[in-house]
């Protein structure tokens, strides 16, 4: 009892302790959904590129602004929109490939979004951008994570069929409804929402890992969608307050610590999971009758 | 009123380049119609511009009736993923969007609609398994499946029974004969010529241009398939801009 009451005390005596969690709590129950599409779309690495096209759009923010959570998220959302329509331009136009022209974005994002904050800010504040400050969450950026989070979950609860239909058979769906353009800019548009209420907390270089590391851990012990969602949901909450608890102890950072749990966990699935893991691939069974 | 869908002096192709060219006429409503040539002959192209999916280059075609949910296509299975973890019954459910649209829930009958599919497919042990887990011919029971929910008027089918084996292409063959019994339109992008004599009353023979269209015997004559085989597939890279008048 005493070593449980030990490992909670820093959420019952630190403010800052309880805000990272609720931040957290909000970024777990919709982030990993988004990852899931993105992980089933084969989307993962373009979700990583957006996320690095949100650096410059808050960086500019921050230099117009300073440190302000209003300008640097209108910002990040404006570029991470932006980059996101931009590759599946060139993709549709060009005779650049999608990777190419993803990989040609991350890193002129990256470039140029370093470059900007560097033009002004201090070597703290650069850090602060790269790998957030979950334990520095004031209230209106937690009124935006949260609320982020319940948009998403309303607008996926609502739209989830023509959507899996969209990633499923997007064919399918263009010659029975119009709304296939629609549900992939939606899509889109959560992803780039979620990646900035995520850009606060863990920074523009962690925040795609509590999308996609819950997403790939889940995919690894489940063939089932709704299973897929709902222990991704469960993974990202389990690692966020395990990480918040863990990097008080150890005194390791937040963020990090958080993405390392994760990580952990992710390790773990590889060797054990049920779906997709090596060891039952390897343990010799029986073949069944039929 | 006849017509279900007219091709009127229509080319198709990719980046300027024709692969149907100046295709002119009429196919009747309830047709049971063969598309038939050698590969690059723009049979499948043609299917995808019947669908909507690819624009004219020049000319134009109606489709009868070209609201949504009157025109149901099956394009050729290479071009199918099925990474995606959704089950054979979700899967084939999607067919009866007509009916529930993006929202409504499923009602009982459309439950039952949907089961008997699964089953007159004969998919029923199948239903709650991923479609990843099925074998090309099963999920190509499960595409048809889907296609009969959607209860078009017009069915298009690109190259249906490729890589099937002979008891599946049975199967599917007397579904696509029932579509024809209750007087739907179907077009099938076919290679099997013992198959095409068989069940198709009409041909319209392809390569590139129209080579011959009609009643089957006669579009695939000796002197027809000797012109289709020699078409040029070779594509032009300095060809010039075509002059010909519809």
């Amino acid at each position: 009892m005493e070593g449980i009451a030990s490992l909670l005390a820093p959420f019952a005596e630190f403010g800052f302790m309880r805000r990272a969690l609720a931040g957290c709590v909000a970024l777990s129950v919709s982030a990993p959904l988004i990852g899931v599409f993105l992980m089933l779309r084969r989307m993962s690495l373009v979700g990583d590129a957006i996320q690095h096209a949100i650096l410059p759009g808050a960086a500019l923010g921050y230099l117009v602004a300073g440190l302000s959570l209003g300008a640097m998220t209108l910002g990040g959302l404006v570029a991470g929109l932006a980059v996101a329509l931009l590759a599946g331009l060139i993709t549709r136009t060009t005779n650049l490939r999608e990777d190419t022209a993803i990989a040609t974005f991350y890193i002129l994002s990256l470039a140029l979004g370093v470059t900007l904050l560097t033009a002004r800010g201090t070597n703290v504040d650069v850090l602060r951008v790269l790998f957030g400050s979950v334990l520095a969450l004031d209230d209106a950026t937690l009124l935006l994570m949260t609320g982020v989070s319940s948009i998403t979950v309303l607008a996926l609860a609502l739209f989830l069929r023509p959507m899996v239909l969209e990633f499923a058979d997007s064919g399918f769906l263009r010659s029975v409804s119009a709304a296939g353009g629609a549900m992939h800019f939606l899509f889109l548009g959560l992803a780039v929402l979620n990646m900035v209420a995520a850009f606060h907390a863990l920074g523009t270089l962690l925040s795609i890992g509590i999308m996609i590391l819950p997403a790939a851990t889940a995919r690894l012990w489940t063939n089932d969608l709704t299973r897929l969602m709902a222990s991704s949901v469960a993974i990202a909450l389990a690692s966020c307050s395990v990480g918040l608890v863990a990097s008080y102890h150890l005194e390791l950072a937040s963020g990090p610590a958080i993405i390392l749990v994760a990580g952990c966990v992710y390790m773990a699935s590889i060797l054990a999971g049920r779906a997709g893991g090596l060891l039952p691939r390897l343990i010799p069974r029986r073949h069944l009758e039929g | 009123m006849n017509t279900a869908i007219a091709f009127e002096n229509l080319t198709l192709g990719y980046d300027r380049h024709p692969a149907v060219h100046h295709l002119n006429g009429e196919i009747a409503r309830g047709a049971l119609l063969a598309v038939v040539g050698p590969n690059g002959a723009g049979k499948s192209t043609l299917l995808k511009s019947i669908a909507g999916i690819l624009r004219p280059l020049d000319g134009a075609i109606r489709v009868a009736g070209a609201e949504s949910g009157s025109l149901a296509y099956l394009p050729q299975i290479i071009e199918s993923d099925r990474s995606f973890p959704i089950s054979v019954h979700e899967f084939i459910a999607m067919g009866a969007w007509r009916q529930i649209g993006m929202f409504a829930g499923l009602s009982r009958a459309v439950r039952s609609r949907i089961d008997e599919t699964v089953a007159a497919v004969g998919l029923a042990g199948f239903a709650s398994r991923p479609i990843g887990t099925l074998s090309g011919g099963q999920m190509q029971r499960a595409l048809f499946a889907r296609l009969m929910l959607q209860d078009a008027s017009t069915i298009l089918l690109d190259e249906p029974f490729a890589s099937i084996d002979q008891k599946t292409t049975q199967d599917l063959l007397d579904i696509v004969r029932h579509w024809h019994a209750e007087g739907r339109t179907v077009l099938a992008v076919l290679h099997d010529l013992a198959l095409v004599r068989a069940a198709f009353p009409r041909t319209l023979l392809l390569a590139r241009e129209l080579i011959a269209w009609g009643p089957t015997e006669q579009a695939l004559s000796p002197a027809n398939l000797m012109a289709a085989r020699n078409m040029v597939a070779a594509f032009d890279s300095d060809a010039h801009a075509c002059e010909r008048a519809a």
